[in-house]
């Protein structure tokens, strides 16, 4: 029996587990499972490495395996700590950063393996591929992390940054072949490295944090890349479908999302989002806003027949989540029918706010999709419209000069009464000017939020 | 040109890998509902942290007495680990709040 065979049936599982386990993640029933499935299939390719893995140079002394161990060990508490610590609106950005971790640990391979390889053409530019792919990624999730958290929330735009980043790629390409083809001293080799750490910082800069998401799943399907490059640098099947299945899954998923906010993904990329001259000008007002005060909202929802909510981020930043859920308990006590309006990019991701509203318990099948709820909203009651604001604006089909032009909104202004709750008239993360605040069926509810709500759960209790 | 044709027919086995999960991977992320799609990315993401085995591979290929390799190897595995603990612990909390409905 030899023990190289075991280790390629370990691998073998493991691919499957990987394909299972995101097959599974398909169905809210069985997600759970298919995310531990993968789990699994990881741990026992890990271990099956550690003890079974053989080449010419393979040695495993006492030293050896006690690092090994100890990395493990000291990225298994770090990791695991920080995923149960983090708070579910910060989740957008922890991927991000576990996501750049993967890349850097690519770039790392990449640098290690090249004096080993030269005289092999096709593996040095497999290495050099995974290492440039791995280190853009690392510093451009870097950056998205830095912008997700608020450390860099303002677009920041060098001079012609387009011609300077398409300047930058082709010599990060050109010295990259120049390296497979001529192999000279590593000291390229370490240059192409910081050029490409600071490709992927001049990548994700520009790019406006509503975009961020977009930025995230490519940068994700990046790094499954530069894993697949390595799967082929050692032959290794399972780095190999691991990595192309998630590059696969990540591309599909950033159309989506793209699709979600009606832009081609070059538009987010090269495009002007959040910053320039898209904000200037913004349509004309006229009309006024008008305010509602708590208990005429209390007594508007009350004797509402049916009642859609749509929340946003604000309502997370609010903490708002559990509240809402008690309103929506009230209002269904009182007969009043509750539904949720989810729009596709609500939250900071597709499927953030779902997240969201099950840390509260709300119920999914409350939960409704923007097609299937914009036909309601002609006999829907009253819209209470929660920290949300550019899902919601009219302005996505009307203004053609409107940075989110074309982008599908949920249809509120269709129905018979929309109360919005904000904390103030700032404008939205898209930093636009929202014409639904002037739609004569509109009043706003100024206030924070959980504030608001629990005082407005505090009159229905009372009527 | 020659080497390239010889590298792709050396490698042929793995190609049909790469073109077969690509397919694989459209058909199956495909069919997931938007509701999950954060968690999707979230279990993606800790799927590509397979990258650490690389990782492993270098350290077991190193020669004990080369520190500076040793040391660079140890920084990717602990990358590696974070990437895959973090993402698969970070995706069972995001599910264990799908799963307690009703």
């Amino acid at each position: 029996m030899n023990s190289i065979y075991i280790l390629d049936i370990i691998y073998l599982i493991a691919s499957v587990t990987f394909v299972i386990g995101l097959k599974m993640l398909s169905h809210p029933d069985t997600a759970r499972k298919g995310n531990l499935w993968a789990a699994f299939g990881m741990g026992i390719a890990i271990v099956g490495t550690i003890f079974l893995y053989e080449s010419h140079y393979a040695t495993r002394d006492s030293t050896k395996l006690l690092l090994i161990f100890g990395a493990i060990g000291i990225g298994t508490i770090a990791g695991w700590m920080t995923a149960k610590k983090v708070q579910m609106t910060k989740m957008p950005e922890l991927v991000s950063l576990f996501n750049g971790m993967g890349g850097a640990c690519a770039a790392l391979i990449g640098l290690m393996e090249y004096e080993h390889n030269k005289g092999n053409t096709m593996a040095i530019a497999t290495i050099i591929a995974g290492m440039i792919i791995g280190s853009v990624s690392f510093s451009g999730s870097i950056i998205a992390f830095l912008k997700l958290n608020g450390t860099l929330n303002k677009p920041v735009r060098l001079p012609s940054y387009n011609i300077l980043n398409t300047i930058i790629m082709v010599v990060l390409l050109g010295v990259g072949a120049y390296i497979s083809y001529d192999q000279p001293e590593f000291i390229f080799v370490f240059g192409l490295f910081v050029l490409a750490l600071i490709y992927g910082v001049l990548f994700v800069l520009p790019i406006g944090g509503a975009d961020m998401p977009v930025v995230i799943s490519l940068l994700n399907s990046f790094t499954g890349l530069a894993a697949a490059f390595g799967g082929f640098l050692y032959h290794n099947q399972v780095m190999l479908t691991g990595g192309i299945l998630v590059g696969s899954a990540g591309t599909i998923l950033t159309l989506a999302m793209c699709k979600a906010m009606n832009r081609p993904l070059s538009n987010v990329i090269f495009g002007a989002f959040g910053g320039g001259s898209a904000t200037g000008g913004g349509p004309e007002v006229n009309g006024s806003i008008k305010d509602i005060s708590i208990s005429d909202t209390a007594i508007l929802m009350n004797y509402a027949k049916k009642v859609v909510i749509v929340p946003g981020y604000g309502l997370a930043v609010a903490q708002a989540q559990h509240v809402i859920h008690e309103l929506e308990n009230i209002l269904e006590d009182h007969g009043v029918e509750v539904k949720y309006a989810i729009h596709p990019v609500a939250g900071r991701m597709p499927g953030h706010m779902n997240v969201l509203l099950a840390e509260s318990n709300v119920s999914y099948d409350k939960l409704v999709e923007m097609e299937d709820i914009n036909p309601e909203f002609p006999n829907t009651d009253v819209v209470l419209v929660v920290g949300a604001n550019d899902v919601v604006n009219p302005a996505a089909k009307t203004d053609p000069s409107s940075p989110i032009y074309g982008m599908p909104i949920l249809d509120v202004e269709n129905a018979k009464h929309i109360i919005v709750n904000k904390r103030s008239m700032n404008a939205g993360y898209a930093g636009i000017d929202n014409l639904l605040f002037y739609n004569p069926k509109n009043s706003m509810l100024f206030g924070d939020a959980k504030d608001v709500l629990t005082k407005l759960v505090h009159e229905l209790k009372n009527m | 040109m020659s080497e390239l044709i010889n590298f792709l027919g050396s490698n042929i086995q793995m190609l049909y890998i790469v073109i077969l999960s690509i397919f694989v991977g459209v058909e199956v992320i495909g069919k997931v509902p938007a509701v999950l799609h954060t968690p999707l990315m979230s279990g993606a993401n800790a799927i590509h942290g397979v990258v650490i085995i690389g990782a492993i591979i270098v350290m077991l290929n190193t020669d004990s007495s080369n520190i500076l390799a040793l040391s660079l190897g140890f920084v990717a595995v602990v990358l590696g680990t974070l990437n895959v603990v973090g993402g698969f612990v970070v995706t069972d909390r995001m599910l264990e709040m799908f799963k307690k409905k009703k």
